[in-house]
């Protein structure tokens, strides 16, 4: 029976206003609410109700971050992880790691860990990239069903269910294989009181990313932060020809 | 719940027993309620020296602390439980329907919140009173929600849980703990309300004495309608030691199973729509003895202590809504525009933003530094600071939602927004939990007990004529006429508050000595009377009331600046504008209270109030009557 490796990432709670900071280098962080990533919640509670149906034996919860992610961690755990890794990135690297750092960093873990799968959210609410799990696949040489609503297990191979553009696409792939969560996959389960004393004797594995052989140096540099344009008023127009008259007359018909 | 729970009254009845004796028996040992049947001897905490114009520095200083690890462990319980209520918990739904859908209250089962106190042994969470104060302030975002699990886990089930057997907890308390039973508190009764010491409901040991029939009837029972087990009180006869029969209160554990119990329609409330408010009654209900808790005959006790463990968590539940309040409120303060100006220009709406915040402030410090205290080794007794974190938070609580509610004007004043529910909400703060009235009555009366029994030796002394005594009361007088310097040990060398706060220090210290000479002063012209004058014993609780919160604050924003907590800045801002603003409201008291004050207008209100309550009516003539 396998092992399953879930991402988490701590992000800016999705219901706080965001401000952006006065340097305009970035956002504000400090003192504002943090939670689990929308999509990685999805994620941990796929991996847990894969375990439950008996699918797969372990769940290892990862985050990379300073130590304010174990809290992340943590919650992963309360909600039915067996266990953590985190993955120790503070400062200046930790400002600039993107999905090229992770997706290695997940890359090795996935090999040191002998996963059957890595499910990882489709995207954060805060970068909003969607290449991670890409990336991690790439690297690992492994199958991908991103933008997953349906996960079936059988035997060897996934069926995925994809939500695309066009409407659902299924795909069949074999394992070892990376999975991205979509909002539909599943209602992610709240982690109760109860759960979360239990979680508090599960471990926590602590590591850099010198130890798997990463090299976090980013290519990638944040020149500038702005906030997005105020929204302007609208116009209202009375007729369907005037509104024909005012497309044409501001250039977009 | 009883929605009019409290019992001071007959409690402060007992007083006035004990006042009197005093005075023959000067050196009689007092029992009080204790906490526990394993008993302490009683050791009440902070307030009781403020009577006497000294302030006991170790009770409240250093502000409480938790570790690291439990801090961490309360955080991690937040989220979630905030996550529910934002997402799962539809309290605009909840009011109109006045019920909980049964989902939600599975969410809050599986979420453990019904066990919150319940020790891990038995299926809780086994938290501390600290930590169920912090879990109140995201409870309390929905006041039926929060009602419902109060009746069951701070009054339901504490019985057992402080009072309690091992084959009684065994029992009971994992069930109750999950949620697959819940628990309600049955004391009140159509004719005992605040004296609950007069409930009628009665016990019948039967032939084989091995069952007990319960027959009566109690009202306003939170979770009545549908409580698989209760607490009931009743009154069970007790040969006392001479050989005399008496009719004293048992508690007992009685499962709805027992049969014999029915319960009436649930009441149509102004707020709180949500929890199921209703009459229990009993016919001959059989309970097995073992299901008495405690001892027989001692309800009375077990009654008391389980309604003072409960309380303090209102001022954090308080805090917590106003918090909430204040986010929403100064939204629409900062976005609305009249006259050109932003809402949040004008004074008056300042004003309203600064009450609310010294409130939330005020609430905040006193809760926690309450439960730190309660948390203690020792079990020390804080029945007198929680009473007081009761009154001033649900009154807090009360004016802080009609100021938001007028901030959005008509807005506030609907449906679509839920001030409205806020306020219908918070009214009941002030009823249940022991009526804000009979609260201060124990407030007033347990202090002026402890005090009385210090000073009734020299009092007793003066009378007689000892001549040395009157002249060193006379001295203090003479010094306090002449202004003497008051220093009681908070600020300056070994000063326990922050050199930034001294000032309020100081005004706290003032305050405390006057309010020790002004009861000295009550005790020795009124004596074992002052039971009956309830204007005098208001102003003194609402003066010991402040007192406390200015040691709370005090207290609190010290540790604060001392630890370089973020924003201490603005705590200090509260905390000195607090502190002013009380000392000048108790000065005036404590004017009113001096022999023959002219501030005092007591007689004429109580003589307004005979004239009306005689003709039970209004009486003037109508101002447009003519004589001829």
């Amino acid at each position: 029976m396998s092992r399953v490796l879930v991402g988490v990432k701590r992000v800016i709670d999705y219901a706080v206003k965001i401000r952006v900071k006065p340097d305009q280098s970035g956002v504000v962080t400090d003192g504002v609410k943090h939670s689990m990533n929308p999509f990685c919640e999805i994620a941990v509670e796929e991996a847990v109700k894969l375990k439950e149906k008996k699918f797969i034996k372990e769940v290892v919860a990862v985050s990379c971050g300073p130590s304010q992610v174990t809290e992340t961690i943590r919650t992963a755990l309360a909600m039915g992880c067996d266990r953590g890794i985190h993955v120790e990135v503070s400062g200046k690297d930790y400002e600039a790691m993107g999905p090229l750092q992770i997706s290695k960093i997940f890359a090795a873990l996935a090999k040191k860990e002998e996963a059957s799968l890595v499910i990882l959210g489709k995207q954060a609410i805060d970068d909003d990239c969607n290449q991670t799990g890409q990336m991690t696949a790439a690297l690992l040489d492994w199958p991908q069903g991103t933008f997953a609503s349906e996960v079936t297990i059988d035997g060897e191979t996934v069926k995925v269910v994809r939500e695309i553009d066009g409407g659902l696409e299924t795909i069949k792939i074999s394992m070892p294989a990376v999975l991205t969560a979509d909002l539909r996959l599943n209602t992610p389960r709240y982690a109760t009181l109860p759960n979360i004393m239990k979680a508090k004797k599960k471990k926590i594995a602590n590591m850099k990313p010198a130890d798997l052989g990463v090299d976090m140096v980013s290519r990638v540099e944040v020149l500038r932060v702005d906030e997005p344009p105020t929204r302007l008023a609208g116009v209202k127009v009375e007729t369907v020809d005037d509104l024909v008259a005012k497309l044409k007359a501001n250039g977009t018909i | 719940m009883n929605i009019n729970r409290l019992i001071a009254l007959s409690k402060s009845v007992q007083f006035g027993k004990i006042l009197t004796s005093n005075a023959r028996h000067a050196t009689k040992e007092v029992t009080l309620p204790n906490r526990t049947i394993r008993t302490h001897a009683r050791n009440l905490a902070y307030a009781k020296d403020l009577f006497l114009g000294k302030v006991n520095k170790a009770e409240c200083f250093p502000y409480p602390e938790i570790g690291n690890e439990e801090l961490e462990e309360i955080n991690s319980f937040v989220a979630p439980v905030e996550k529910f209520f934002t997402e799962e918990v539809d309290s605009k739904r909840i009011d109109h329907e006045a019920k909980i859908p049964p989902e939600t209250l599975n969410g809050l089962k599986e979420l453990g919140l019904f066990g919150i106190q319940v020790p891990e042994e038995y299926g809780g969470l086994g938290l501390s009173n600290t930590m169920y104060a912090r879990l109140g302030e995201i409870i309390s975002l929905d006041g039926s929600i929060a009602v419902t699990l109060a009746a069951h886990q701070a009054i339901g089930l504490k019985g057992i849980l402080i009072a309690g057997s091992e084959e009684q907890k065994a029992k009971y308390l994992p069930k109750l703990a999950s949620g697959e039973h819940v628990a309600a508190f049955c004391l009140t009764e159509p004719g005992s309300g605040s004296d609950a010491a007069s409930i009628q409901t009665k016990a019948t040991l039967s032939e084989d004495r091995k069952t007990y029939l319960l027959n009566g009837s109690k009202i306003w029972i939170s979770n009545g309608g549908f409580a698989d087990l209760m607490t009931v009180f009743a009154r069970t006869e007790v040969v006392g030691e001479d050989g005399v029969k008496k009719d004293k209160i048992t508690a007992f554990i009685v499962e709805r199973a027992f049969g014999g119990i029915t319960s009436g329609k649930p009441e149509d409330k102004l707020g709180i729509r949500g929890s199921n408010t209703c009459e229990v009654s009993f016919d001959n209900c059989p309970v097995p003895v073992e299901n008495v808790i405690g001892e027989v005959g001692g309800g009375f006790k077990v009654a008391m202590n389980i309604l003072n463990s409960g309380r303090f968590s209102m001022g954090s539940a308080g805090s917590g809504m106003i918090k909430k309040l204040i986010e929403m409120t100064a939204e629409y303060a900062g976005s609305r525009k009249q006259f050109g100006k932003n809402l949040s220009e004008f004074g008056m709406i300042q004003e309203k933003f600064a009450v609310m915040a010294q409130n939330a402030f005020v609430m905040e410090s006193m809760a926690y530094l309450t439960a730190g205290m309660m948390d203690r080794p020792g079990v020390p007794d804080c029945s007198l600071e929680a009473a007081m974190v009761k009154v001033f938070s649900s009154e807090g609580g009360w004016i802080c939602v009609s100021e938001a509610l007028q901030v959005l004007g008509g807005l506030g004043y609907t449906k679509n927004y839920p001030y409205e529910r806020y306020l219908r909400d918070c009214r009941i703060l002030l009823i249940f939990e022991g009526t804000n009235e009979i609260l201060r009555m124990y407030i007033a009366l347990t202090g002026m007990q402890y005090a009385g029994k210090i000073l009734t030796g020299k009092i007793k002394e003066m009378k007689k004529g000892n001549v040395g005594v009157a002249l060193e009361m006379l001295g203090r007088k003479l010094g306090d006429a002449l202004g003497r310097k008051v220093d009681l040990g908070l600020t300056g060398m070994d000063g326990v508050v922050h050199p930034g706060l001294a000032d309020s220090a100081k005004k706290l210290e003032q305050n405390v000595a006057h309010f020790g000479s002004t009861v000295e002063n009550l005790l020795y012209r009124y004596g074992k009377t002052i039971v009956e004058e309830q204007l005098i014993l208001k102003r003194v609780a609402d003066v010991l009331i402040n007192l406390y919160a200015m040691t709370a604050v005090l207290s609190r924003s010290s540790r604060s600046i001392s630890i370089g907590l973020r924003n201490h800045d603005h705590e200090v801002l509260l905390a000195n504008t607090f502190c002013t603003d009380a000392f000048f409201k108790n000065n005036y008291w404590l004017t009113q209270l001096q022999r023959n004050s002219p501030e005092n207008q007591d007689e004429n209100i109580k003589k307004i109030a005979r004239e009306v309550l005689e003709k039970r009516t209004y009486v003037c003539s109508h101002p447009l009557d003519r004589t001829f």
